[in-house]
């Protein structure tokens, strides 16, 4: 099965506090706008990444459970590399899920 | 002489045997100080809901410890841990690398920010519309 993520509706992952950093919105309205995606961590400054933050984690898992790929999630290389690392030693001690179905 | 390593060691105990959570981190720290490490963090993270089923258990109650050690110790926990079936799951991350590399980045920032003390023109306007803002409110 291919999880076409264009097409979902955009909330889960992008629901709660980041809507104040995106002034452009964009979301509904006919036309889809092409909305510069600038990396989250890059804006706070994270250097590091912990795996035991299961809240931060989460927004970028999507319902399936698969790790949000960069295109959509607009992370630069070096954090969305830290992220999928942190996601992935999270799933090692279940606190996030190798899959939902 | 090299530095010491840090680790970060998380393991999920049998939440049917609870009341064993202090007296398992209590030897644990004990294998690690034998072997010549130093637990500088023993924390208990608390019981929550496993994302799916280990060993059929459905909830465990979290530890984290942090060890700084050479990296022996680290082998001799991991050992125990495997042996031990109140354990349910564990995990061992070595930090320092990433700390270290975190840090210098944060050094880096700050020097920067001091060198080049925020373009005047719009450090100015910001303070100035700032003010006016909350002078309105």
């Amino acid at each position: 099965m291919s999880t076409n993520y264009e097409d979902r509706p955009r909330g889960g992952y992008d629901s709660d506090d980041d809507q104040d950093r995106r002034p452009m919105g964009g979301r509904g309205g006919g036309r889809r706008m092409h909305r510069r995606r600038v990396c989250r961590f890059c804006i706070d400054k994270v250097d590091l990444i912990d795996f035991k933050d299961v809240r931060l984690l989460q927004n970028y898992l999507p319902e399936r459970g698969k790790i949000l790929p960069r295109r959509i999630s607009g992370n630069c290389a070096t954090h969305q590399r830290m992220l999928a690392e942190a996601i992935k030693r999270a799933r090692n001690i279940a606190l996030l899920p190798y899959t939902t179905d | 002489m090299e530095t010491k390593r840090q680790y970060e060691v998380v393991f999920i105990v049998d939440p049917t045997a609870d009341d064993e959570v202090s007296k398992l981190t209590d030897s644990f720290t004990q294998i690690v100080t034998d072997q010549g490490g130093v637990v500088t963090k023993a924390e208990t993270m608390g019981k929550r809901q496993l994302a799916y089923e280990i060993l059929h258990h459905k909830d465990g109650t979290f530890v984290l410890l942090e060890i700084e050690g050479s990296g022996r110790e680290i082998a001799e926990l991991e050992r125990r841990m495997r042996v031990n079936d109140r354990v349910l799951r564990y995990i061992t991350v070595r930090v320092d690398e990433d700390r270290r590399r975190a840090d210098k980045l944060k050094d880096r920032r700050a020097r920067k920010a001091a060198k080049r003390p925020a373009p005047s023109g719009h450090a100015r306007r910001g303070a100035a519309m700032d003010f006016a803002e909350a002078k309105s409110e």
